[in-house]
């Protein structure tokens, strides 16, 4: 039971990167956005790229740090990959929801939009790299370390709740400390009164994006670290992710962060009495069941 | 000549209907202009409309000779005009210093000397500048606000009811800020529903109804006005 709730701390913390970044593109950006899941994917196989054609080109050599199962590569390719989907999240938005946005469109079409870029992205990399699971080291044993309690855990699954705690810091320094971090809050508050302060908001937009591009491709790469790589990986987290969202009241970034973790540990614990493959459904119940009972999510005002 | 003139300009929230019907309106250099009206009347309209949250399907909205309507508000901001809208007029997540240092947002010089300004201003919000802003009263909300737009040095400053919601005395000290305020060389063009309050203390007000200009006149004058007396000043 302990390892199951261990094992949900580390799923949670990937779905909490994705639904955090959800969240906020929904306070600012005004859009459910189905897309999601599928940037987190396009981060896997970014650094898939990085790490297994890239950098081998360029002569980074093949190490691993101690126990993990990854060395300088995937250091370099983490926050490239984070960044490259930040810059196709800016891309779409250019592309496409901005002339939506200066249209007026409502709130559906937006959605429907960003279930087209979903398919768009998910059907890309289908063609590029096949439907087959593909890891980012293949063939390596990564045993585990045993903890007190009968805990059994990777060093890479410590790195991931690192990572994912690291990057919320980051976020939260970020929001609270910067100059255009507070023009985020601002913005997410009250956007007529931040345009008439003179705040640019089509900037923000792009910056939240960015961010939430950013974020869930870290989890993106995080799971495939973990697990594996598969195509239809991130569309399978986007309903855990939803739920977390909704779970921690829609826009908000602390709430996104505890509903990943709650739905995180609830799916795994499911494991001890349902078969696992009921994962997804125990997370859209929890979904179902907060929008019936508590719409506004446990840190929402009544 | 006038800093800012509104020039028979019609507006409204959709194409087909408008609000604003052929309005024009001038405010000069240094002036305290009121603006007074029934419920409804346009005025929140108007200064929405000067401020480029509603684009003017016709006129022009001259701001020292430039036409800057349908401009974005953002850029208006950079022309050293300030707003404080009726509701919705303070950022509630974040404190009283963030919502100041956004006011700034804009300015890349150093800005501490304007908000030690707003603080000696309204004093109470240097004692609670860590707090959230959307757990202050009505009262202190309206401060926030007043202060956000200071921190600009707006040259013009375009206030929504200030004095809405608040107590009585809190509707004189808030009077008193604004001429504090205008004695500093802002020119300021205000909505009030406190009528008279507000004439007294401006230089020349206009009366709108059903999104156009009834009446315009010296401010003593339109106190003295019995056709004005009786329909907007209560009597
Ligand atoms: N966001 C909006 N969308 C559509 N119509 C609006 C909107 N805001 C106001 N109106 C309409 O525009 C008209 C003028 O409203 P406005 O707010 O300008 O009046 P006002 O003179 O400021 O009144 P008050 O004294 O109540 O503040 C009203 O008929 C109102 O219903
Ligand atoms: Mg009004």
């Amino acid at each position: 039971m302990i390892s199951l709730i261990v094992y949900g701390i580390i799923v949670g913390c990937i779905i909490a990167l994705g639904a955090i970044g959800l969240t906020m593109v929904y306070k600012i950006v005004g859009i459910a956005n189905f897309a999601h899941g599928d940037f987190m994917t396009l981060g896997a196989y970014i650094a898939l790229v990085m790490v297994s054609i890239v950098l081998p080109w360029v002569g980074i050599p093949d190490t691993r740090f101690g126990p993990l199962s990854f060395g300088w590569r995937m250091v370099i390719a983490f926050p490239v990959s984070m960044l490259f989907v930040a810059f196709i999240a800016i891309f779409f938005d250019k592309l496409l929801y901005k002339k939506l946005r200066k249209k007026k469109s409502n709130a559906v079409i937006l959605a429907m939009s960003s279930l087209g870029v979903a398919f768009i992205i998910r059907m890309l990399i289908l063609i590029i790299w096949g439907s087959d699971y593909v890891f980012y080291r293949p063939g390596l044993l990564r045993p585990a370390l045993f903890l007190p309690l009968g805990i059994r855990i990777r060093p890479d699954e410590i790195f991931i709740v690192c990572t994912a705690i690291f990057l919320v810091v980051l976020l939260h320094l970020f929001l609270n400390r910067t100059k255009m971090g507070k023009a985020m809050r601002a913005t997410s508050d009250n956007p007529d009164l931040a345009l008439v302060t003179g705040i640019d908001t089509e900037r923000i937009i792009s910056w939240t994006w960015a961010i939430g591009g950013a974020l869930t491709a870290a989890g993106g790469i995080l799971y495939g670290i973990d697990v594996q790589l598969h195509p239809g990986m991130g569309w399978n987290f986007l309903i855990p992710i939803f739920a977390a969202t909704i779970l921690g009241s829609i826009g908000n970034i602390y709430g996104a962060l505890i509903g990943g973790f709650v739905i995180g540990i609830a799916q795994e614990v499911s494991t001890a009495f349902l078969e696992p493959t009921y994962k997804l459904p125990v997370a859209f119940m929890i979904m179902i069941i907060i929008l019936l009972v508590r719409p506004e999510g446990i840190f929402g005002k009544e | 000549m006038s800093i800012l003139k509104v020039d028979n300009v019609t507006a409204g929230y959709t194409p087909e209907s408008s609000i604003l019907h052929g309005l024009t309106l001038e405010l000069n250099e240094g002036e305290i202009v009121s603006i007074i009206g029934p419920n409804g009347a346009g005025k929140s309209t108007l200064l929405k409309a000067i401020f480029g949250l509603l684009k003017p399907t016709e006129g022009q909205i001259l701001l020292r000779g430039e036409n800057i309507a349908g401009m974005p508000p953002f850029k208006i901001a950079k022309k050293g005009l300030s707003y404080v809208p009726q509701v919705d007029n303070i950022f509630p997540s974040l404190t009283i210093q963030e919502n100041l240092e956004m006011g700034a947002f804009i300015r890349d010089d150093d800005y501490s000397g304007t908000m030690e300004g707003v603080f000696s201003l309204f004093p109470v919000l240097k004692e609670r500048r860590n707090t959230r802003a959307g757990t202050l009263s009505g009262g202190q909300r309206q401060m926030v606000a007043m202060g956000r737009a200071l921190m600009l040095n707006p040259s013009i400053l375009l206030l929504d009811e200030p004095s809405a919601g608040l107590a009585p005395i809190f509707v004189s000290s808030i009077f008193e800020k604004i001429k504090e305020i205008n004695a500093t060389g802002v020119s300021i063009l205000i909505v009030e529903q406190n009528a008279k309050e507000a004439l007294k203390m401006s230089h020349r007000g206009y009366v709108l109804a059903m999104g156009r200009n009834v009446m315009d006149d010296d401010s003593d004058a339109l106190l003295n006005n019995e056709d004005v007396g009786k329909l907007y000043l209560g009597g």
